[in-house]
């Protein structure tokens, strides 16, 4: 008898055990230390305030595993690994840095589990074996918004500096494919690295070609050291860039040379000042409440809400793949990556997303809004 | 180019070349009394910059949990030496010297804070947290192995500016500071415009040489410094202890990238990797100077300096490749002119 009840019990455990199992799992990698981690910390936060936001579809509960890579590609390719090997989860969620979520993006591939980049990816997935999608706007996409804006105000000719890197060449790339277009010219390409001391040299020789406007192919703090080298100067045209230098510590550090710059950015950027009929407002704000819950701390970066769009773009897919699979099988796997490709209209705080397959970014110029630096504050400029 | 511009260059050249200089001097400094070629020296200035920034900020900077940190370690590795040498005797002193010393610096440090000190205050108080590091990691790091081939040091040294930098993020974050500037000064000079900061830099590279110079001269710990470059043993039997010459080398060079890092932290925005870079181009200059002299260093790093601003308007992106390929037609040629040596022959 007492047998019959332990094996009962066994039983029962092992049923509720499967119950569980039955969960939604969700493998979050983001860097929370190394050199990415000034956007992992970010992303991290932005997805505990989706977690906040919704934690349930169709009522079935979330599980979410988070680990850290370090910024270090191997590292996310061993955690993509271990997510999916050991913990079965039926998505991913990563990462901080581009080279480590390619690197996710091979292993989900291979293994076929469906994948969320809150990253940028470049380049064109194989459409019939297509296991992953990117949140983010593409950096083409964040130049061509500026490039027109500086045709809207009628700039001619334009000086070019960015990092001596791969985003240097994406912006100057950006900005030579709208070349031609109204008589825009780009007259210079200069370079500079990160922890250079000095762009003094490279200013001197924007300011010789005499530009209409600069634009700046930097990041976060140090996009601020061509600013401050033109402001020495007394460089008196526009300047232009991109998202990339939106951070608290840019403005700190640009001070009064920062003044006046325009950049393209995710709408969630400047929630409150959008009009009532944008897309992106009632969301954002919603987004800024859930943060400030799980966080305890008030949201002022773009990055966390690429997480936090990319939730709501796994939870509207998950929703629709219930309907014919069961979390933890591969049925329900490949059911969301179907229903993750076939996002139609989906609004979030950056953007309205339409994925399909044969694209890894889903989204258009609705994604962008300008914004101007005006006393310290970024400004809707609509 | 007009004339114009190159003057700017040229003054911009020289204003960083003077920042590589302080760090090119330290650099050979050390090398010269301890063999080792200090890589995390770049570290120990940009450091100093986020050391100074954090107080700047009225916030309790990383450093101070870094050198309690590493004295802990160094005060318990003396102990246990000494201990296993049966010198239970010395042991008061090592505890002052390697325990007590740099936790009264962070004491002051912590004290003072509360008072929201003037900027030369927190200047100082910066340089006096950064002073204990080196001397601390060279007790950690280098003592154990201080008679291994220079090869051998490099590699470590190498391996210890990674552990720094990985330090650094952990308790300076990964953002960029940008300090008050020291001056608000300017001046004309034949129709260029000069920023006080950058005549600062060039008169602080100036006196800290002429310093080091007058140190080096008439002073007998300077003499027991120099004799401990020239020949190790020689020095020993004279009585002079190369480890307490070490440590000595060690505090005067990081005074001078202290103050290097000070210097460039209102022209620059330092983040906790910045160091490797200035080290680096500071080694180049220190290389060109042959690693031994050290108004060589000195014109090697304002060659560095003029070269590096110049190729930044002429073709900015191959800025850097045009710096460090300086180094392969100076190492060609210091390799073919120099003699061999007393040092590699041992080896």
């Amino acid at each position: 008898m007492r047998k019959m009840l332990s094996l009962t019990a066994l039983i029962g455990g092992l049923v509720a055990a499967s119950t569980a199992q039955a969960d939604i799992t969700i493998g979050f990698v983001t860097s929370l230390s190394g050199p990415g981690s000034s956007i992992g910390i970010p992303y991290g936060r932005g997805i505990q305030a989706a977690m906040e936001y919704k934690n349930e579809v169709n009522g079935e509960k979330i599980k979410l595993i988070q680990l850290d890579d370090g910024s270090d590609p191997s590292a996310a390719t061993r955690n993509a690994r271990k997510l999916i090997e050991e913990e079965k989860v039926d998505l991913l969620i990563g990462t901080a840095t581009a080279p480590s979520t390619i690197a996710m993006l091979a292993v989900a591939t291979e293994l076929k589990v469906p994948m969320i980049a809150v990253s940028p990816v470049i380049g064109q997935p194989n459409p019939t074996d297509q296991w992953g999608i990117s949140v983010p706007q593409p950096a083409s996409l964040l130049v061509k918004v500026v490039a027109d804006r500086m045709k809207r105000d009628a700039m001619k000719n334009i000086g070019y500096i960015g990092y001596s890197d791969a985003w240097g060449d994406l912006v100057y790339n950006g900005a030579k494919a709208v070349e031609g277009e109204d008589g825009i010219k780009v007259l210079t390409n200069e370079r500079y690295a990160r922890v250079d001391t000095s762009v003094t040299g490279q200013i001197l020789k924007i300011l010789a070609a005499r530009p209409d406007a600069v634009l700046i192919g930097g990041s976060g703090t140090q996009g601020a050291l061509p600013l401050l080298a033109l402001g020495e100067r007394g460089f008196k045209g526009k300047t232009y860039g991109t998202v990339a230098l939106v951070n608290p510590d840019f403005v700190r550090v640009g001070g009064k040379a920062a003044e006046g710059i325009q950049v393209s950015a995710g709408p969630v950027i400047v929630a409150e000042q959008l009009p009532d009929s944008h897309f992106a407002k009632k969301l954002a704000l919603e987004f800024r409440a859930a943060y400030q819950k799980a966080n305890n701390l008030p949201s002022t970066d773009g990055f966390s809400a690429y997480s936090f769009d990319g939730w709501m773009i796994f939870t509207s897919a998950a929703a629709r793949a219930l309907k014919t699979a069961k979390p933890g099988t591969i049925e329900f796997r490949k059911a969301l990556r179907d229903e993750i490709l076939n996002t139609k209209e989906l609004s979030g705080v950056h953007a309205v997303y339409n994925f399909k397959p044969g694209a890894y970014h889903g989204v258009d110029e609705r994604a962008l809004v300008i914004v101007r630096l005006v006393n310290g504050a970024w400004t809707y400029q609509p | 180019m007009t004339a114009d511009i190159a003057a700017i260059l040229a003054i911009d050249g020289i204003a960083t070349g003077a920042v590589y200089a302080l760090v090119a001097i330290g650099t050979v400094l050390i090398f010269t009394v301890t063999r080792v070629i200090f890589i995390p020296f770049g570290d120990i200035a940009a450091f100093t910059a986020l050391t100074l920034a954090a107080l700047d900020a009225r916030q309790l900077p990383g450093t101070v949990g870094l050198v309690v940190v590493l004295a802990c370690m160094a005060c318990l590795m003396e102990v246990v030496s000494l201990a296993r040498a049966g010198e239970l005797r010395a042991v008061p002193k090592a505890v002052l010297f390697y325990l007590v010393l740099p936790l009264i610096v962070v004491g002051t440090v912590w004290l003072t804070m509360r008072f929201t000190p003037p900027m030369p205050v927190r200047i100082v108080l910066a340089l006096l947290l950064i002073l204990p590091i080196s001397p601390l990691l060279d007790r950690i790091v280098f003592r154990p192995i201080a008679d291994a081939s220079v090869l051998l040091l490099l590699t470590v040294s190498v391996a210890l500016h990674f552990a720094l930098v990985g330090l650094g993020l952990l308790f300076f974050g990964p953002e960029g500071v940008r300090t008050e500037p020291l001056t608000s000064m300017a001046m004309e000079i034949a129709g260029v415009h000069v920023s006080g900061q950058t005549v600062l830099i060039l008169a602080a590279a100036l006196v800290f040489s002429g310093l080091l110079f007058l140190f080096f001269d008439f002073t007998l710990i300077g003499k027991a410094l120099r004799a401990t470059a020239l020949n190790r043993t020689g020095a020993r039997l004279m009585g002079i202890r190369p480890a307490r010459a070490g440590t000595i080398a060690y505090l005067l060079g990081s005074l001078m990238a202290g103050v290097s890092g000070i210097l460039i932290a209102p022209v620059n925005t330092i983040f906790y990797d910045s160091g490797f870079l200035l080290g680096l181009k500071a080694f180049v200059g220190a290389i060109v100077g042959g690693m031994t002299s050290y108004p060589g260093a000195a014109l090697g790093a304002f060659g560095v300096g003029l070269l590096e601003s110049f190729a930044s308007f002429q073709s900015s992106t191959l800025k850097d490749v045009i710096v460090f390929s300086l180094l392969i037609p100076v190492l060609l040629w210091r390799s073919l002119a120099s003699q061999h040596s007393e040092e590699e022959v041992e080896e």
